[in-house]
C-alpha cells in the first residue's frame, strides 16, 4: 500500500484566473453582458478618439506666427491651430494690462507662492523637518531673488520683506509680548488701541508723502499691530497664515492697481484674462468662507433676530441664480448708493460673487456644526469657555476637517462660476477670448479658444480637488 | 460649630452703581438681547438708507416706479414664443414668453439629466474596468469645466460653424440638421384627432390602473405582473387604435428646402439645442455621482441577502439596491435640479430668450425700472425653487425609511 507522506504541489492556477488573459476575464468578459457592453464601450472609444486625437495633437499646427501658418499650403486644415493660442497667449493670461507693467502681474503671483506655497507645501512634503525647513525657506528667496534681479531695488526689497517677514515674526516673538497677568479689559483695550493709532500714524504720514498708497499701507501696519500681539507666541506657520491675509492683500493691491510708490495706475478695466480670473477667484474664497462661517453660526445661533437674519439671506441668495445676483449687483448697487460714491465695476463683482458664495458656505459649514456632537459643546462651555472661545478651539476645527469636501465642492464651483462676469462685460478668460476670436485675422478658430479655455480650467479644477482629497487624508485623524 | 460664624461684611456695603451695571454687562440673557437690538436697529436703519437713497436717485434719473410700464408696448421681436407674441405686445407678455422658454428647458433637461445621470452613475460601479473608467473620465471632465465654457464651446464651436441650409445633413430627408437648428416634421391636425388625444388619455389612465392593481396583487398573492412592457404596449397600442377609428387625421408635414430656408417644418434653434445639451450633460455629470454615492450606501449584506434568494443582478439593482438608494439620492438630487432651473439663466450669453434674457436684459434696458423687474425675476426662482423643494420634500418624506 502507497501512501503519499509529502503534499501535492499546488498546480497552477487556470489560465483564464491570471496575467492578462486572466484580468481581461473578470474586468471585460465575465458574461455575456459584459462583453457585449465592452465591446460597445471599445467601438465609442475607437469612434471617438482617434479624431479628437488626430485633431488636436498629430495633425495639430505648431509653428508659425499668422493664420496662414494653418491653411495650405504650410499648414494642415484638418489640425487644430495652436498656433492661435499660442501668438494671442499673453492677451490671454493679462488682458489689456499694459505691456511694460505686466511684471506687476508676475510678482504678485510670485509673492502669493512665496508666502502660500510653504504653506501648502509643508502640508505636502511627507520630508523631514530639517529639508522641509530648508526648502520652505528657499522658496520665498528664490521669489524674492527674481524680483530683486529683474525689477529692480524698491520691487525687489519689498518682496524680500514680505517674504521673510514670517520668519522674522516666528522667531522675535517667540514669548508672549503681553504678560498673562495682565487683567483682560486692559489686554483688550491694548489689543483695540495700538493698531488704531499704528493705523492713524501711518496713514496720515503716508498722506503726505504719497496718497496713493497710503490706503494699504496703513491697513496693513494697522494688521500687523493687532497681529503682533495676538500671534505672539505662536509658530512661522501661523505667522504665514495671518500675513496672508493681511499684509500680502495690501501688497498685491498696490502692485496691481497701482497709483502710488512709483507705480502707474492701472485701472481695473484693462485688468483681464486669467489673471482676472484668478483675481475674482482668489478674493471670492479669501472672503466667502469666513463670511460663510459667520453666517452658519448666525444661523445656529440662540438668539432668534440673528437667527432669522442669517436664514433669510442664506435662503434668498441660494434660491435665485448667481447671473441674477450680479445683474442685481450690476444695475441696482448703483441705484442704492448716494450721489458721488461709486463702485468700481470689479469690486461690484466681488461684493456679488463673494455674497453669493458665502451663502453657499454658510449651509456646508452648518452641515459640520450639526455633525458635531452635543457632548463637545458641552465639554467647552464645561472648561469655562465663552462662546467664541470654545467655537474658535473646539468646535470649529472639527466642524471644518469634516466638510473639506464640501468646502472644495463650494470653491470649485466659485472658480467656475467666475466665468460668469462676463454677462456684466468683465474682461475674464472667456471675454478674452471673445475679443481674440472677433479680430478679422483669427476668424474662426473658436473650438481651439474654447477647448484650451476648458483645458485650463479643468487642470486648475482637478488640481484643487485632488488637493483637497489629500488634505483630508492627512487631518483624518482617527483610524 | 461654639464660635458664631463671623459676620460678612459684604452685606454690610451697599451695591454701587457701577457693580450693577457691571453686572448686567456679564448677564447673558441682557447681553443677547442688546446684542440682537443693535443689529436689529442697524439694519432696520441700513434698509431705510438704502431705500431713501434709491428712491431719491430714481427721482432724479425721472423714473417712475411701479409696475405701470407691464402694460406698455414691449416693440420687440423674440426668436421663441410658446405662447402667441408679436412686436406689439406688452411686456407683462414679454414676462410669460420668457417664463415660460426657462420653464421649457428647464423641464427638458431635468428629465434628461436625471436619466443620463442614473445611467452613468450605476455604470461607474460596473464590474466592467472599461465601463466604469469611461463613466469615470466622462464625469472627471464635465465636471471640472465651466457650464458657460460648455454652452458657448456647444454653440460658438460647434453648432455656429455648421453649414447652412442648402448644405444640411439630412437624415432620411425628413430630420434636417444645420446652422439654423434642427428642423423636423410638423404634425398638423385634421377633424377627429380629438380622439387620439382621448385614446392617449385613456392609456395613461389606464396604465396608472395598472400599476396599482399589480401592487395590490403582488402584496396579496406574491405574484409579479410585468407592468412595464404591459405599460409600454398600452402606452403604444391605445393611440394608435384612436388613430385608425377616427381615420387617421393626423398627418405630418415634412420640412422641404425652399429657397434659402425651411419651409413647413418645426425648428429647434441652435440656441436652444446647445442649452439643452450642455445643461443636461452637465448636470448629469453631478448627479451621476450622487447616485454612485446612494448605491455605495446600501449595504452590501442587502446585495448578497437578495442574491442568497436567487434574484439576479439587474432584479437585485432593480428591487433591493435602488429603493433603498433612493433616500441617499433624493436631497442632491433636488438640489441638482433645482442648481438646472438656476443654471438655465446662463441662456442670456447665447441670446436664448429665457426670462433673464428678454424681461432682465431687454426689458430693463429699454424702461429702466431696474428695482421691479429684478424682483420679479428673483420672486420666480425664488417660487420655482420652493416648489421643487416642495414636491422633492414630499417625495422624500414618502420615501423615508419607516421607523418605529
Amino acid at each position: 500500500m502507497y501512501v503519499k507522506t509529502t503534499r501535492h504541489p499546488d498546480l497552477p492556477p487556470p489560465l483564464s484566473e491570471v496575467g492578462v488573459l486572466g484580468w481581461l476575464h473578470k474586468n471585460l468578459f465575465s458574461s455575456w453582458l459584459n462583453s457585449l457592453m465592452t465591446l460597445a464601450a471599445a467601438g465609442l472609444l475607437l469612434a471617438a478618439l482617434p479624431p479628437i486625437l488626430n485633431w488636436g495633437l498629430f495633425s495639430a499646427n505648431w509653428i508659425g506666427q499668422t493664420k496662414d501658418a494653418c491653411l495650405p499650403p504650410q499648414g494642415n486644415p484638418d489640425g487644430a491651430c495652436w498656433v492661435f493660442i499660442r501668438v494671442r497667449f499673453d492677451l490671454l493670461m493679462y488682458g489689456f494690462y499694459p505691456l511694460a507693467e505686466r511684471w506687476r502681474v508676475v510678482l504678485t503671483f510670485l509673492l502669493l507662492v512665496g508666502l502660500g506655497g510653504p504653506l501648502i507645501l509643508s502640508t505636502l512634503l511627507p520630508f523631514r523637518e530639517r529639508i522641509k525647513q530648508s526648502l520652505l525657506l528657499l522658496l520665498p528667496l528664490a521669489v524674492a531673488a527674481y524680483s530683486l534681479v529683474f525689477h529692480g531695488i524698491l520691487p525687489g526689497l519689498a518682496a524680500l520683506g514680505l517674504l521673510l517677514v514670517p520668519e522674522l515674526l516666528g522667531r522675535a516673538f517667540k514669548r508672549k509680548l503681553l504678560p498673562p497677568t495682565m487683567p483682560p479689559w486692559l489686554r483688550q483695550a491694548v489689543l483695540i488701541g495700538v493698531p488704531i493709532l499704528v493705523w492713524f500714524v501711518v496713514s496720515r504720514s503716508m498722506q503726505s508723502l504719497d496718497p496713493g498708497a497710503a490706503g494699504p499701507m496703513a491697513l496693513a501696519a494697522g494688521s500687523l499691530a493687532f497681529l503682533i500681539f495676538a500671534l505672539s507666541g505662536r509658530s512661522v506657520t501661523s505667522w504665514r497664515f495671518a500675513l496672508l491675509f493681511t499684509l500680502y492683500p495690501c501688497a498685491a493691491y498696490l502692485l496691481l492697481l497701482g497709483g502710488g510708490l512709483g507705480l502707474p495706475l492701472v485701472e481695473t478695466d484693462r485688468w483681464g484674462g486669467m489673471f482676472l480670473t484668478l483675481v475674482i477667484a482668489g478674493i471670492g474664497i479669501a472672503v466667502s468662507l469666513p463670511v460663510g462661517i459667520l453666517l452658519a453660526l448666525g444661523r445656529r445661533s440662540r438668539m432668534p433676530v440673528i437667527k432669522a437674519l442669517c436664514v433669510s439671506f442664506i435662503e434668498f441668495v441660494r434660491g435665485v441664480p448667481l447671473i441674477s445676483v450680479l445683474f442685481m449687483v450690476s444695475v441696482m448697487l448703483p441705484l442704492t448708493l448716494p450721489q458721488g460714491v461709486h463702485f468700481d465695476k470689479l469690486l461690484r463683482a466681488l461684493i456679488g460673487v463673494s455674497l453669493f458664495y458665502a451663502a453657499y458656505m454658510a449651509e456646508v459649514v452648518r452641515g459640520g456644526l450639526q455633525a458635531i456632537p452635543k457632548g463637545q459643546y458641552e465639554a467647552a462651555e464645561a472648561l469655562g469657555l465663552r462662546y467664541w472661545k470654545s467655537m474658535r478651539l473646539i468646535i470649529l476645527p472639527q466642524a471644518l476637517r469634516l466638510v473639506i469636501p464640501g468646502i472644495t465642492n463650494t470653491f470649485l464651483g466659485l472658480l467656475k462660476d467666475t466665468t460668469l462676469v462676463a454677462v456684466i462685460n468683465l474682461m475674464d478668460i472667456l471675454g478674452i477670448l471673445k475679443s481674440a476670436l472677433a479680430d478679422s485675422n483669427w476668424l474662426g478658430y473658436t473650438k481651439e479658444a474654447y477647448v484650451f479655455a476648458g483645458l485650463a480650467f479643468w487642470l486648475l479644477c482637478f488640481a484643487l480637488s485632488r488637493y483637497s482629497m489629500h488634505l483630508e487624508r492627512r487631518l483624518k485623524t482617527d483610524r | 460649630m461654639s464660635a458664631p460664624a463671623p459676620k460678612t461684611t459684604l452685606k454690610t456695603v451697599p451695591p454701587s452703581r457701577l457693580a450693577a451695571l457691571a453686572g448686567l454687562a456679564n448677564n447673558p440673557a441682557f447681553r443677547s438681547a442688546l446684542v440682537q437690538l443693535l443689529v436689529f436697529a442697524a439694519v432696520v436703519a441700513g434698509l431705510i438708507w438704502v431705500v431713501s437713497t434709491t428712491a431719491d436717485n430714481l427721482k432724479r434719473a425721472g423714473i417712475s416706479s411701479g409696475f405701470g410700464f407691464l402694460g406698455q408696448t414691449a416693440g420687440f421681436e423674440i426668436s421663441q414664443t410658446l405662447i402667441e407674441y408679436s412686436r406689439s405686445s406688452t411686456y407683462a407678455r414679454v414676462f410669460w414668453v420668457g417664463l415660460l422658454n426657462t420653464l421649457l428647458v428647464s423641464v427638458i433637461s431635468i428629465t434628461a439629466s436625471t436619466l443620463i445621470g442614473f445611467v452613468v452613475g450605476v455604470l461607474r460601479l460596473s464590474s466592467n474596468w472599461l465601463v466604469s473608467s469611461l463613466a469615470a473620465a466622462y464625469i472627471g471632465l464635465i465636471r471640472n469645466i465651466p457650464l458657460l465654457l460648455q454652452i458657448l464651446f456647444w454653440y460658438i464651436a460647434i453648432l455656429m460653424p455648421l453649414p447652412g441650409p442648402r448644405q444640411s445633413y439630412s437624415l432620411w430627408e425628413t430630420f434636417f440638421l444645420c446652422n439654423r437648428g434642427v428642423i423636423l416634421p410638423r404634425p398638423e391636425f385634421h377633424p377627429g384627432s380629438w380622439l387620439i388625444l382621448a385614446f392617449a388619455l385613456l392609456a395613461v389612465l389606464s396604465v396608472i390602473a395598472l400599476v396599482l392593481w399589480s401592487r395590490r396583487r403582488q402584496r396579496l398573492t406574491g405574484q409579479r405582473f410585468p407592468t412595464f412592457a404591459a405599460s409600454l404596449g398600452l402606452l403604444a397600442v391605445l393611440p394608435l387604435l384612436g388613430a385608425s377609428l377616427a381615420g387617421f387625421p393626423l398627418t405630418w408635414v415634412i420640412p422641404e428646402l425652399r429657397g434659402f430656408n425651411f419651409q413647413g417644418g418645426m425648428t429647434l434653434l441652435p440656441e436652444l439645442i446647445a442649452l439643452i445639451l450642455a445643461l443636461t450633460l452637465y448636470t448629469a455629470g453631478f448627479i451621476a455621482e450622487n447616485v454612485r454615492a446612494g448605491i455605495q450606501s446600501v449595504d452590501r449584506g442587502q446585495e448578497e441577502a437578495a442574491a442568497a434568494l436567487g434574484l439576479r443582478p439587474g432584479t437585485i439593482m432593480r428591487l433591493v439596491v435602488i429603493p433603498q438608494a433612493m433616500r441617499v439620492i433624493i436631497p442632491p438630487l433636488t438640489s441638482q435640479h433645482l442648481t438646472l432651473v438656476k443654471n438655465s439663466s446662463l441662456a442670456v450669453v447665447i441670446g436664448y430668450p429665457d426670462l433673464i434674457s428678454v424681461f432682465a436684459g431687454t426689458t430693463l434696458n429699454q424702461t429702466g425700472q431696474a428695482v421691479e423687474i429684478i424682483a420679479m425675476t428673483m420672486l420666480f426662482y425664488l417660487t420655482v425653487s420652493l416648489l421643487i423643494s416642495l414636491f422633492m420634500n414630499w417625495y422624500n418624506k414618502r420615501m423615508a425609511l419607516k421607523e418605529r
